[in-house]
């Protein structure tokens, strides 16, 4: 518990950057740290939650270079340097992303405390996976827990969040 | 933030001296008032009950108020709906505070399923009450007789002869501060003519949950604010015998307490308060206690006295002993649950804060007002001095009733001079929660050559009473609980008696259904006592696809087995459908299921919904693999690594039928869906390989045992 207990961590201690949700930010490197302490605790970014601490429950998740990582079991200094994507930052400026609306068009919640880490693993499967099967978003989502047991309704809103997607991109084109 | 110093929670004053109007504004306030405990438990005239009042503003708005909290089971939205209908409002003109000790209507607590019998019904009465005064208010203003005044949209608008004139509620209550009661003769509309509740609706505050912006308890931080930790015994029931906090104290802006039975450490970061945890030395003198394996002995041996609905009852009709003598069918069981977790996503967090001698607990918990009185107790201070917010919390099932975290953070944040937060661990959650009591239930039953039921015994060991009396035909009965002692702490979980009671009871019922070569389904038709869950079992029996055959004792050729089970709790009706696949190696897979499930009349169908499939889900888990091992007093399974609940993998296709009976009134929907679950699957498993299971778990880590017992 040095880094806490220590007088004045700032002088005993190297710093990093990374950038969260596109801002530049310098945080201490410190081994007791992880990502998900620096985020809530630091940063203020509480959308981030904890649930469990040992990267099982999936309520910490966060893309890190666009991969959906445990922020839990991620220490800061394996983020230095890199890009850090919360739930704060997942919308964009013209409103929720489409997983987050697929959610509320799905109702793919209850008590809502699961949802952040389902929204950015299911965000990252869709970007990587755009057309993914049910099976195929199970197991993505496998080390997602939700203790009301919305997980078919979660699944609908992923396979919503897909079509969204795929009817945006050919808008587009 | 002015001071607090003169403020009095409302249901602490009269309801004419509450400064409804200085809060809110000038308006209409209408209030049905809470019936609260007597000495006995009771109040004068029936159950302790839930108040409900509600303010129409000149913003046009309604503000009502509960006592109930929302920690997750969507009864924000449905509440606010029944407020929206009653007065004719659009959702969004409805804003509902829940569980806010200062400002909301004494309740009980959030348990018991008691939110739409209890609250929707209060604020339904209180609406109504409303909607008739500014019926009246209407008619002055409009010049028309009452019956020629409509109320819609928020507007009251003339009918006849006075067609065209209008009013929006805000004109009509506009310099008014007026107080009405809820006249008792108050007649809210009925289910059938409904056409705001009733119907799908988006849930409110959906967008913040899934941009991460609600804040929950354990998101929440103020200036200054420490957070803190409490020093827990390594084994239940262990005794502080000694406490060094020197080495804590020496730690750079740390705070240690030791009053009384609680020692504790709050520090400006949480990791330093972990530290000054660390730091503290202390002696234990532990309690003997059994292990598991000798547990079910134990509760045999160690009775206890009864208190609230762990009570102990004692039912009986005709005479079993001379029913059973006679009989030519006799069965007896034994039927065993486990000690589960709740193990809630957010785990318990409380942030407790002083203005000068005035208290503010934001606290996930299902209990606000008893919180409050508990902070009071302990802490010597007057309840009008304590005041209890519930944010958001992350679920509770049942869980979240204790308010030691909160009293815990009442004298750190006295002590240190700053707000204190204090968030359990994950492995905190998971020791120092309580859980779900390890119940042991005989049954003993007897039958004439067709099955018909003449004898019944059901001898129930600390589950508790709910759904211990039987839904069907028998005149001879013998039913009794017997709280006992326990090895953990226990206490309330969602659906916790019932769960362990039906799946004695559904599984006795389906061996008496093979020993006798019925058809499970056939067999309950021809005993049940009661209409609506008999139309339930046949709506699901439709919906599965169920053709009649009789369980086989020697199981089926290619290992699939269908199982059925009903249930009759809280004035909800249930019936479970199951379809499994056993392996050769005893891996067992669920294909299907199909929950089942009449509450009366339907507020949030969506919501509705939702809670019968997560509870389906929610009781999975409790069937198939959760089980707290315990050694000695020590939870030796603290993590999700080592409990496990379910996950993505573990679901399989649910189909939920809803019965809608929009001439009965309200019931809850959070708890009876769980607990056709567990016997379903034991039966459809016995349907499959013909070997009974009367153990939850069925299947840790998911294999069944293959060798019979």
């Amino acid at each position: 518990m040095s880094s806490t207990d220590s007088p004045s961590p700032s002088l005993s201690r190297a710093m990093v950057q990374l950038r969260v949700n596109g801002v530049s930010r310098s945080v201490a490197l410190d081994p007791d740290r992880h990502l998900l302490y620096v985020l809530r605790e630091e940063l203020g970014l509480t959308g981030t939650k904890y649930g469990c601490g040992e990267g099982e429950c999936g309520a910490c998740t966060v893309l890190v270079d666009g991969v959906a990582v445990r922020a839990c079991q991620t220490r800061i200094g394996e983020a230095a340097g890199r890009s850090v994507t919360t739930i704060e930052g997942l919308a964009g400026e013209k409103g929720p992303h489409p997983v987050q609306q697929a959610f509320i068009d799905a109702g793919a919640f209850q008590c809502g405390f699961c949802t952040p880490g389902m929204v950015v693993a299911a965000a990252a499967l869709l970007s990587r996976k755009p057309r993914p099967s049910d099976p195929e978003v199970r197991a993505a989502l496998d080390g997602n827990l939700c203790r009301c047991g919305g997980y078919l309704r979660i699944l609908d809103a992923v396979q919503r969040a897909s079509q969204r997607l795929r009817e945006a991109g050919e808008s587009t084109r | 933030m002015s001071s607090r110093a003169g403020v009095v929670p409302f249901d602490l004053l009269p309801p004419g001296e509450r400064p409804y109007f200085d809060r809110w504004g000038n308006g209409l306030v209408v209030v049905l008032p809470a019936r609260r405990p007597g000495p006995s438990g009771w109040g004068a005239g029936g159950p302790p009950h839930g108040g409900a009042w509600v303010h129409v503003g000149e913003d046009g708005k309604a503000r009502a108020f509960t006592g109930k909290v929302e920690v997750g089971q969507g009864t924000r939205t449905a509440l606010s709906l029944i407020v929206a209908e009653e007065l004719r409002l659009p959702l969004s003109s409805v804003e509902l505070t829940m569980g806010d000790t200062d400002v909301c209507p004494w309740d009980m607590g959030t348990f018991g399923s008691r939110s739409m019998p209890d609250a929707a019904q209060h604020l339904r009465s209180t609406g109504a009450a409303a909607r008739a005064v500014l019926i009246d208010l209407a008619a002055t203003k409009l010049g028309v007789a009452r019956e020629n005044v409509g109320l819609e949209g928020g507007a009251a608008r003339a009918r006849g002869s006075g067609t065209g004139r209008s009013a929006g509620y805000g004109e009509l209550v506009a310099g008014l501060r007026r107080l009405e009661f809820v006249p008792p003769d108050t007649r809210p509309g009925p289910p059938s003519e409904w056409t705001r509740a009733g119907h799908p609706v988006q849930d409110v505050g959906a967008h913040d949950i899934v941009t991460g912006a609600r804040e929950y308890t354990s998101d929440l931080h103020l200036p200054g604010m420490l957070h803190g930790k409490l020093l827990f015994p390594p084994t239940y029931g262990a005794r502080l015998r000694q406490v060094d906090l020197a080495k804590a104290r020496a730690l750079q802006g740390v705070v240690a307490i030791h009053e009384g039975e609680l020692v504790a450490v709050a520090a400006p970061t949480l990791l330093g308060a972990i530290g000054a945890l660390k730091a503290i030395r202390a002696e234990w003198d532990p309690i003997p206690q059994p292990s598991e394996a000798e547990v079910v002995n134990y509760l045999r041996q160690h009775p206890a006295e009864g208190e609230d609905f762990w009570d102990v009852i004692h039912h009986q009709a005709g005479d079993v002993d001379v029913a059973r003598a006679a009989a030519p069918v006799k069965l007896e069981a034994t039927y065993t649950t486990a000690f589960i977790a709740h193990a809630p996503l957010e785990t318990h967090a409380v942030l407790a804060s002083w203005d000068d001698d005035r208290l503010t607990v934001r606290i996930g918990t299902q209990t606000p007002f008893r919180a409050r009185e508990a902070i009071s107790d302990d802490l010597g201070i007057p309840p009008a001095k304590v005041h209890v917010i519930v944010p958001p919390t992350g679920s509770g099932f049942g869980g979240k009733h204790a308010s030691e975290l909160a009293v815990a953070a009442a004298r750190l944040a006295k002590v240190a001079g700053a707000p204190v937060r204090i968030a359990f661990s994950r492995e905190e959650e998971f020791t120092q929660a309580y859980f779900r009591p390890l119940a042991v239930i005989d049954v003993r039953s007897a039958a004439d050559r067709d099955g018909n039921l003449r004898a019944w015994e059901f001898h129930v060991l600390n589950a508790g009473s709910a759904a211990a009396r039987t839904p069907y035909r028998v005149p001879n009965q013998k039913i009794d609980n017997q709280p006992t002692e326990s090895p953990l702490a226990q206490a309330s979980y969602r659906a916790l008696a019932a769960t362990a009671n039906n799946f004695a009871r559904e599984s006795h019922i389906d061996e008496l259904a093979s020993r006798v070569g019925a058809d499970p389904v056939d067999y309950r038709l021809r005993q049940l006592a009661d209409d609506r869950l008999a139309a339930v079992l046949r709506a699901v029996a439709k919906q599965a696809g169920w053709v009649p055959r009789p369980a086989r004792a020697g199981g089926r050729p290619d290992r699939r087995g269908r199982g059925i089970a009903v249930g009759l709790e809280k004035g909800g009706r249930v019936a479970t459908f199951a379809e499994v696949h056993v392996g050769e190696d005893g891996h067992l897979a669920i294909a299907r299921l199909v929950s089942g499930y009449e509450c009366g009349a339907i507020v949030h169908p969506s919501n509705l919904r939702s809670q019968v499939e997560g509870g389906a889900v929610m009781a999975l888990g409790g069937a198939l693999y959760e089980a707290i091992h315990f050694e000695g007093g020590r939870v030796l399974n603290p993590r999700f690594s080592e409990y496990r609940v379910p996950r993505f993998r573990d679901i399989p296709p649910i189909e939920v039928v809803l019965l809608d009976r929009p001439d009965l009134p309200s019931e809850g929907g959070g708890e009876t869906p769980l607990i056709g679950v567990a016997p379903a699957i034991a039966n459809a498993v016995f349907d499959a390989v013909g070997i009974r299971l009367r153990q939850l778990p069925l299947a840790p880590d998911g294999y069944v045992p293959l060798s019979p017992e």
